[in-house]
This record gives C-alpha cells, sequence and structure tokens, in this order.
C-alpha cells in the first residue's frame, strides 16, 4: 500500500480492509463467500458499504449472511479512459452496478464477457479474483 | 408563518475571468469574485454582515468561510462552509435567505471559486468523499463514471440515444459562443459530438464539462433593503433541495435523481409551474445532468427528455432557453456558481451581449446538483 507524503495510507485503487465495519466482509471474500449484513430486527439487509446500525430501522443487532451470488446488472459502462496507471493496459473495460438477489448493490466488474457484451438487466453470478492482499468480488454472466 | 418567496433579493453579482489563470489561486479567486459583487452592488465590505462558501476540495481550507471573511474585511454575524458539492452554490443563497430571515444577518455574501484548471499553488492535501473505496477496486474512479451509469440506464430505459445528449452539447456550445467570458467559443456540429473520443461509455469527450478556474458571487439581503442597491434586484421566488441517495451503491434510481422534490417544493413556494420558466440554468457537468433535470422539473414527462432537447427549442430564441452562458459545458465550470449570476443578468437585462439575451425575461429556474449525483438544488429567481 503506497503512503503520502504524511504517511498515511493511500487506498486509491484499493479495498480498506482494516474498516472496522467491512471487515467481515473482506474475510469472507477472502473465503469466496459473497456476504452481506442482515438486521436481526427487521430483516433487511443493510446494504454496502457496511455499518454499525440498520439503515433501514437503526436496530444495532445484525447477522452476516452468505448471500446466494446471483445478481442483475443495473447499469454498466465502459472506460475508455484509465484514471490509474493499474487500469492503463486494460482499457476499454467494463464497470457494472449489480443489484444483490437479497438486496444491496455493488459497483463491480462483469468479467467473462466483452464489455459491449454486458446488458442491463442480465442475470450475473459472483466470482472471485484473488490479489496478494485481498480477494475481490466479481461478477459474470449466468450461463 | 407567511411565505419566504420574493422577501429577499440578490442584490448584487461578480464574475472572474474563468478558464486558465496560472497565477492564481484559490484564495485570489474567491477575493477577486467578493470585489466584483461588492462593486456590482455598490456597496463596501463594512457593510456585509454575513458570508458563505464552499467547502473547497484541499483540507488546508477548514472554516473558509470565516477565513474569507476576515481576509475581505468583513465581520461576519453569521459564517460557515457548505459541502453539497455541485449543488452548494444555490444552497449557499437558499442559506443566506434563511440567516436573514431569521435575524442573524442583514447583507449576506455567497462566494464559489476553482482552481482546477491550472495548478494550485495552496498547500495541502485533496478533501474525499469517503466511500471510494468501495468503487475504486474495481476501477471506477471519475463523476464521468457515474454519470455514464445514469446515461447507460436511461438509454435503457427511455431509448435515448448519444444523439440526442449532443443537442445539449451543441445548443450549450452555441451560447458560449456568445458569451465573452467562455473558454469554448467555436460552435460544434453533431458531426464533431459523435467523433469525440469515448471517455466512460456511453459518454463521450464533448458530453463531459471542463475543468476550470475561476470564481463568482451574489449578494442576498431583504427585498426591503434591495431597493437601495444600485442595480435592479432579483428576487428569490422559490427554493428547494432534496439528496435521495449518498452513493450509487443506494440509489433507488438513476433516472431520476433530487430535482423532482427539489422542483416541487421551489415551485411550491414560488406558486409557479414549469410553464411560467423564461429560461432554465441547469446544472451540467454532462450532458446527461441536464437531460434528466430537465424531465425532473416537469419540463416535458420522464423519458423524453431525448425529444424535448430537438429543433432548438433549448436555444436561444427557443420555448425554454437552457444554459445561455454555455454552462459547465462550454463556458466554466464552478459547481454552477455561474448558472446563478447568469440568471440575475438575464432577469436584470442589457448586461450580457444582446444575442444572449432571452427577451422578455421575467422568471428563471436555476439547479445545482452534487456528489454522485446525489445531493440537488432548486432556485426559483425573478424580476422585481
Amino acid at each position: 500500500m503506497s503512503k503520502d507524503e504524511r504517511g498515511r495510507a493511500t487506498r486509491r485503487g484499493q479495498p480498506y480492509l482494516e474498516e472496522p465495519e467491512a471487515k467481515p466482509f473482506w474475510a469472507a471474500c477472502r473465503e469466496h463467500k459473497l456476504t452481506a449484513q442482515r438486521c436481526s430486527s427487521c430483516k433487511n439487509i443493510f446494504g454496502f458499504p457496511p455499518q454499525a446500525l440498520c439503515p433501514h430501522c437503526l436496530a444495532s443487532e445484525y447477522e452476516w449472511i452468505e448471500l446466494s451470488g446471483k445478481g442483475t446488472v443495473y447499469s454498466q459502462i465502459a472506460y475508455h479512459r484509465s484514471w490509474h496507471p493499474a487500469y492503463q493496459d486494460k482499457i476499454p473495460y467494463n464497470v457494472s452496478l449489480v443489484d444483490l438477489a437479497e438486496g444491496g448493490r455493488l459497483v463491480t466488474n462483469v468479467v467473462d464477457c466483452a464489455p459491449e457484451d454486458v446488458k442491463i438487466g442480465m442475470p450475473v453470478e459472483v466470482v472471485f479474483e484473488d490479489f496478494p492482499e485481498y480477494t475481490l468480488p466479481k461478477f459474470r454472466p449466468v450461463k | 408563518m407567511g411565505s419566504i418567496s420574493g422577501k429577499y433579493c440578490i442584490v448584487g453579482m461578480g464574475e472572474t475571468a474563468v478558464g486558465k489563470r496560472p497565477d492564481a489561486t484559490t484564495n485570489s479567486l474567491h477575493l477577486e469574485a467578493i470585489k466584483a459583487c461588492l462593486d456590482d452592488a455598490g456597496i463596501k465590505n463594512s457593510q456585509v454582515d454575513g458570508l458563505l462558501t464552499n467547502q473547497p476540495l484541499n483540507d488546508s481550507h477548514r472554516s473558509y468561510a470565516v477565513k474569507l471573511s476576515h481576509m475581505a474585511g468583513i465581520d461576519p454575524l453569521y459564517a460557515t462552509d457548505l459541502a453539497l458539492g455541485g449543488a452548494t452554490p444555490i444552497a449557499m443563497v437558499e442559506h443566506a435567505v434563511m440567516a436573514i430571515d431569521a435575524g442573524l444577518a442583514t447583507t449576506v455574501v455567497c462566494v464559489h471559486a476553482r482552481k482546477r484548471s491550472t495548478v494550485d499553488p495552496t498547500p495541502g492535501h485533496p478533501i474525499r468523499r469517503g466511500d471510494e473505496h468501495w468503487e475504486e477496486p474495481w476501477g471506477h474512479f471519475a463523476a464521468a463514471g457515474g454519470h455514464a451509469f445514469a446515461a447507460s440506464r436511461h438509454m435503457h430505459e427511455f431509448g435515448t440515444k448519444s444523439e440526442d445528449l449532443a443537442e445539449i452539447a451543441i445548443s450549450t456550445r452555441k451560447h458560449a459562443s456568445l458569451n465573452k467570458n467562455a473558454t469554448m467559443r467555436k460552435p460544434i456540429s453533431l458531426e464533431d459530438h459523435q467523433n469525440s473520443r469515448m471517455i466512460v461509455a456511453p459518454l463521450r469527450l464533448l458530453d463531459c464539462s471542463l475543468e476550470s478556474d475561476g470564481g463568482g458571487a451574489v449578494l442576498v439581503t431583504s427585498t426591503e433593503r434591495a431597493r437601495d442597491f444600485q442595480k435592479k434586484p432579483v428576487a428569490i421566488l422559490g427554493m428547494g433541495q432534496h439528496h435521495p441517495h449518498f452513493s450509487l451503491l443506494d440509489a433507488p434510481t438513476l433516472v431520476t435523481l433530487g430535482g423532482k422534490k427539489s422542483s416541487e417544493t421551489a415551485y411550491k413556494m414560488a406558486g409557479l409551474s414549469p410553464k411560467d420558466m423564461d429560461f432554465a440554468q441547469l446544472y451540467d457537468c454532462f450532458t446527461i445532468t441536464s437531460m434528466i433535470t430537465l424531465e425532473d422539473y416537469g419540463f416535458c414527462k420522464k423519458g423524453e427528455g431525448k425529444d424535448f432537447v430537438k429543433n432548438g427549442r433549448i436555444s436561444i430564441g427557443g420555448e425554454l432557453p437552457l444554459n445561455t452562458h454555455g454552462g459547465l459545458l462550454s463556458q466554466a465550470h464552478l459547481e454552477g456558481q455561474l448558472h446563478i449570476t447568469e440568471a440575475v443578468k438575464q432577469l436584470r437585462g442589457n448586461e450580457v451581449e444582446p444575442e444572449r439575451q432571452v427577451a422578455n425575461a421575467k422568471v428563471g429556474i436555476v439547479s445545482g446538483h452534487g456528489g454522485s449525483l446525489a445531493m440537488h438544488a432548486t432556485l426559483i429567481l425573478g424580476a422585481l
């Protein structure tokens, strides 16, 4: 992780694994499980990013549940310009908003598919991409 | 409690030269805008007792409204920074009205400047929104991306095409070509738009706004006091805000935004409807933003923006001139501060190039839009 001139970690382009509310999510991704917080009171999925109290009823009790990994593309775009050196050789690449079957949405990539073939409304399922320090949930078209 | 509509006025406005201002700083641009505004109003700094500004995107500017006040020789009874992104300039006017109505101040300057085209020598670190680490790991970095999601979804739901968005870019550039204080003044064609490079599909370069240096300010006081000022006052008839989500992850929809409820509040306060508007200065960080706002503001039905923007309707001389100054797309991107000053000039009359003046302009609507398509504010202004 790179540091700025004050020694603070600059997380540009990387998830923040130590954020207390999100730590269980990133740990589960490492085991290739997609999880979300479910409110113990109103039973709704919190959504993302994870947070301390239920955004629907403000209850503080929740459990982490494993999701089916199924979702639908709400919107999709293709980056033709790179804002980060790591993506220079990847353009054009897809970024999608995927609505998860149980609730909640992720900014993610639809992979195993050319950017121009990603369509809004397309059913997708989770796949995990492992990096040395973390694992990212991505999605592929349901075959 | 009686309506606040028409009880407060904009009695001064200032704009700096925009574009590339390599010798300017964030501080100098704000001061230049304040001075231009006070000169326009014909009052001294000692007569101002309130100041509102936008939180600059640099962490060295904490409590910036207080700092700016004292840099400008103002002893404020009311001062604060607002942080609603591109909705802030309008929110500042709304807060000025509320502060004056509450008796906290009498004469409030609302100022915003940006130093984004050339390097800002101000020390410090950039301020971040705070949820970027839920976007950037997947390669999502820019405002262009967020608005491309909205454009993509709008195209999916309503059949809007890139060529329809181009209508907004072309008309806005035409207006900028008539504005001496605009950055991009060379007219563009549909072909230019379609040939401009893809940035984040479906948005092309000519769907995107500029990065600019410059500043603007307006002065707000009561209508009662407004008559003592040298310029024709412009009344604040309606105000509204709505912030229906914070990030792309909690947005219930990206094709209807805060503009719907924000404008409903403003229309109700003003006792006016879309058909009463002689012009619209609608936030245009991207072409899709103005298209969605035209629909949300009730100028046409949801999904019909693509037809509304055609056949010269949104050009000067048309039914609803849109962004008569050239907007963020072609004049300068100062987060909508100049949408307000332009509306003031149009309503005063005789303050813009004659070919840019909307004939018999009596009432106009102005929108601000910020964050991940998250924040929205509306002003309805009228000639007094």
